[in-house]
C-alpha cells in the first residue's frame, strides 16, 4: 500500500517537474526570440519605408525572425544590410531582391513645395518618423535632418507637392537631432 | 614611470627649447597687408562688417560671431579694407578661406570703443563673460575654441576648477613659456577675470618642471597678487603632458571621459596665453590682435618668439628672425609632432598659429620604407590615450570598422607617440587619420538611425494611445445611451 502511494507521488513530483520544464523553456525561448528580434532589428537601417512589405523595421525584423520574410527585402540597407543579416543568422550571403526597390546613388530627402501646400495634413500623417511639421490649412514642411527618405509621404499629397532632393542639397541638414526623450513625444 | 600622478605612456623628448629662449620676446613690425580669415577660429565663419574701401582702426571689430559657436573679429593695424574675397589660410594648410584684407597706413589709429570697462569685479559674471565675447578671445594653445562659449558652458555648476595649462604642447614650442617667464602678471590677472566670470574659486597654474625661470616668474606674480585661490602645480616634461586630457589627469588624478569633456569632471581649462589674452582685453580694452608666436626650427637663422600682429605673412616673422639659413627644408605651423606642413610663407599668422617651424633635414624624423607590423607593443606601451594603436592598424587595414570602434580610434589624439617609437616605421596616426572620417560616418548612420527608432517607437505608441482613448470615449457614450433606453 505504501509502495503504491510512494509511486503516485513519485510520479506526480516527476509530472510537475517535466511541466515546469517545458513552462521554462519556452519562457526562455520567447525571450531568446524578443534579444533576436532585437538585434535584426539593430542591423536594419530603420528608414521605416515599408519597401520590404512589412509596416516598418520592427516587424520586418519580427518577421525574419519567426521566418516568414527572408533577409534580402530591404534595398535601404543594401547588399552590407542583407550580407550583416545572413552573418547574425548563419545563412548564406544574398544580394537584396530588386523587385523590393532600387534606391538612389545619393541619401535623399523630402522636400515640401511650400507654395503649393494647401495643408491638408496627409503627408503628416504618412510619416513613420514624425519628420514633417505644419497644421491644417497652414504650411507644412519636412524637417530633412529627420527625414528617412522612405518616400511614404508622397502617393498622399493631393496636390503632388512632394519631391526627394538630394540630402547634401538641403538646408537644414545642419541642424543635429538629438534623440528624444519618450516623454518629450507627445 | 610617471603612475604616482596618473599619466602613462608618453615620451621624453628633446624640447629644443633652448634655441628659442635665449633671446627676450620681440615685438615683430605691424604687416603692410593684413590678411585675416574669418574662419580662424573653431565653429562657424565670423561675418564681416566692415566692406570694402572702409578706414579701420587698431583694435576696430571687422566681423561679428556667425553662429552660437563664432568669434568677433578685430583690425590688427589701421588702414583700409581693400578685400573681403577667398585667400589661402594657414590653418587650412594652404586652402582658401575668406579674408577681410587690410592695407596698412602705419598711423597706428586706435579704435576708441563706445563703452570701456572701469574694474571687472563690479560687473556681473553674464556681464564679464559677454565682454570676453566682445574681446575676439579664443583659446590659443592651437584649437582656437571661443573662449565664451567654453564659458558660458560651465555655468549653473558649482565646484568649478580653473585649469591654465601652460605645459607646452610639443617639442620646438615655446611660446608659452616665454610668456609666462616674461608676463607672469598678466597670466595671473586674467586667471582673477576668468575665475569671477566662472564663479569659481579654485585655479591651477600647471606647467612642466623643465621650466623653472617661469615658475618662478609666476610665482612672484602671484605673490604680488596676494590671491589664495590661485595656485601653481609643476608637472614632469614628457611629450604630450601638455594636451588638455592629459594634462588634467596629470593635475587632477581624475580622467575626462571619452565622450565627455573637462567640464563634465567639473574642470574648465584654458591656455595660459588665453588668459594672457583676457588680461590685455579686459584690464587695458586691447582685443585679441596679436600673439606671441615661437619662431625656430634650424632653417630660421635667429630663431626667437615674437609678439605678431594677427594677420602678419609668416615670411614678415621669418626676415624679423633674420631670414631662412640654406638648410631650411620645410616650414611647419605648430610642433614638429602635431603641425601642419605649410606650402608657403605669404600665408597669414592666425589666432591658433603657436609656432612656426622652419625645419632642416635635421629636425625632422627620417622615415625608412614601411615594414610590416612585428606586434612589439611599443605603441601601446607610450600611447597617453590607452589605446593600442597595432590593433587599431590592424583594423584599419581590414576596413573594419566594428574594431575601430572597439578599439576606441575617435580617443586617439593623434599625438604621434606610437608613430615615433615604431621599429617598422609605419605611419600610423597618418593611418589612423585617414580613418577617423570612415568611422565617423558609421557612427553618425548609426546614431541617426537610433533617432528614427526612436521617433517610429514613438509615433507608433502614440497612435495605440489616441486609438484606446477613441475606443474609451466611444465605449463611454454607448453605455450612456444604453443607461437612458
Amino acid at each position: 500500500m505504501t509502495d503504491l502511494v510512494g509511486f503516485i507521488v513519485i510520479m506526480a513530483l516527476a509530472g510537475l517537474a517535466f511541466v515546469m520544464q517545458r513552462a521554462a523553456a519556452r519562457v526562455g525561448s520567447e525571450a531568446a526570440r524578443s534579444v533576436l528580434i532585437d538585434r535584426i532589428d539593430s542591423l536594419l537601417p530603420q528608414t521605416q519605408c515599408r519597401r520590404c512589405t512589412f509596416e516598418g523595421c520592427r516587424p520586418y525584423a519580427t518577421a525574419i525572425a519567426e521566418g516568414r520574410a527572408d533577409i534580402n527585402q530591404c534595398p535601404p540597407g543594401g547588399d552590407e544590410t542583407a550580407a550583416a543579416l545572413a552573418r547574425l543568422l548563419g545563412r548564406p550571403a544574398k544580394k537584396v531582391d530588386h523587385r523590393f526597390g532600387v534606391m538612389p546613388d545619393v541619401p535623399m530627402v523630402a522636400m515640401i513645395d511650400e507654395l503649393a501646400c494647401i495643408g491638408c495634413t496627409k503627408c503628416i500623417q504618412a510619416c513613420p518618423v514624425d519628420a514633417i511639421v505644419g497644421a491644417s490649412r497652414h504650411m507644412h514642411t519636412v524637417i530633412a535632418a529627420a527625414c528617412t527618405g522612405c518616400e511614404l509621404c508622397i502617393p498622399p499629397c493631393p496636390v503632388d507637392c512632394i519631391a526627394m532632393r538630394p540630402a547634401s542639397e538641403s538646408v537644414t541638414e545642419v541642424i543635429r537631432l538629438a534623440p528624444l526623450p519618450a516623454a518629450h513625444m507627445v | 614611470m610617471l603612475a604616482r600622478i596618473g599619466v602613462r605612456g608618453g615620451l621624453r623628448l628633446d624640447a629644443h627649447k633652448e634655441r628659442s629662449t635665449a633671446a627676450p620676446i620681440a615685438v615683430a613690425p605691424a604687416p603692410r597687408v593684413a590678411v585675416l580669415p574669418l574662419d580662424q577660429h573653431a565653429g562657424e565663419a565670423a561675418i564681416p562688417i566692415v566692406s570694402t574701401g572702409d578706414t579701420v582702426a587698431v583694435g576696430q571689430p571687422i566681423a561679428r560671431p556667425g553662429a552660437e559657436l563664432s568669434a568677433w573679429l578685430h583690425a590688427p593695424i589701421s588702414g583700409r579694407v581693400v578685400a573681403i574675397e577667398p585667400r589661402p589660410a594657414a590653418h587650412r594648410a594652404g586652402e582658401a578661406s575668406m579674408s577681410v584684407v587690410i592695407a596698412n597706413d602705419g598711423r597706428e589709429t586706435r579704435y576708441v570703443p563706445e563703452r570701456s570697462l572701469s574694474d571687472y569685479a563690479n560687473i556681473t559674471p553674464l556681464e564679464l563673460r559677454e565682454w570676453i565675447e566682445r574681446g575676439g578671445i579664443v583659446g590659443l594653445g592651437g584649437a582656437a575654441f571661443p573662449t565664451a562659449v567654453k564659458l558660458a558652458r560651465a555655468t549653473d555648476r558649482s565646484a568649478l576648477s580653473l585649469l591654465l595649462n601652460g605645459a607646452e604642447c610639443e617639442p620646438f614650442i615655446s611660446c608659452d613659456e616665454m610668456l609666462m617667464r616674461e608676463r607672469a602678471d598678466d597670466i595671473v590677472y586674467g586667471a582673477r577675470v576668468l575665475l569671477h566670470a566662472l564663479e569659481a574659486d579654485e585655479c591651477v597654474i600647471a606647467l612642466e618642471d623643465s621650466s623653472p625661470q617661469a615658475a618662478d616668474a609666476l610665482r612672484a606674480a602671484l605673490a604680488r597678487a596676494d590671491d589664495a585661490r590661485i595656485r601653481l602645480v609643476t608637472v614632469p616634461t614628457l611629450y604630450p603632458v601638455g594636451g588638455e586630457r592629459q594634462l588634467i589627469t596629470a593635475v587632477f588624478g581624475r580622467e575626462v571621459p571619452s565622450d565627455g569633456w573637462p567640464l563634465d569632471i567639473g574642470i574648465v581649462s584654458q591656455n595660459v596665453a588665453t588668459a594672457a589674452a583676457v588680461a590685455r582685453w579686459i584690464r587695458d580694452g586691447e582685443p585679441l590682435i596679436s600673439r606671441i608666436v615661437t619662431v625656430t626650427g634650424d632653417g630660421v637663422a635667429r630663431p626667437r618668439n615674437l609678439e605678431a600682429r594677427v594677420g602678419t605673412p609668416i615670411a614678415e616673422l621669418i626676415a624679423a628672425c633674420d631670414g631662412y639659413t640654406p638648410r631650411v627644408e620645410r616650414l611647419l605651423m605648430g610642433g614638429t609632432m602635431m603641425g601642419i606642413a605649410l606650402p608657403s610663407d605669404e600665408l597669414a599668422v592666425v589666432k591658433a598659429t603657436n609656432c612656426i617651424v622652419a625645419a632642416s633635414a635635421l629636425d625632422l624624423q627620417q622615415r625608412a620604407p614601411e615594414m610590416p607590423c612585428i606586434r612589439c607593443g611599443n605603441c601601446s606601451e607610450v600611447c597617453p590615450a590607452f589605446l593600442l594603436p597595432q590593433q587599431i592598424h590592424a583594423s584599419a587595414r581590414a576596413n573594419d570598422l566594428a574594431g575601430l570602434e572597439r578599439y576606441g580610434l575617435m580617443d586617439c589624439i593623434e599625438c604621434g607617440c606610437c608613430d615615433y617609437v615604431c621599429p617598422s616605421q609605419i605611419p600610423l596616426v597618418e593611418r589612423f587619420r585617414t580613418a577617423k572620417p570612415q568611422l565617423a560616418a558609421h557612427l553618425q548612420a548609426r546614431a541617426s538611425a537610433r533617432a528614427s527608432r526612436l521617433r517610429y517607437e514613438n509615433r507608433r505608441e502614440r497612435l495605440a494611445r489616441l486609438e484606446a482613448e477613441r475606443r474609451a470615449r466611444l465605449e463611454e457614450k454607448r453605455r450612456l445611451a444604453r443607461q437612458k433606453v
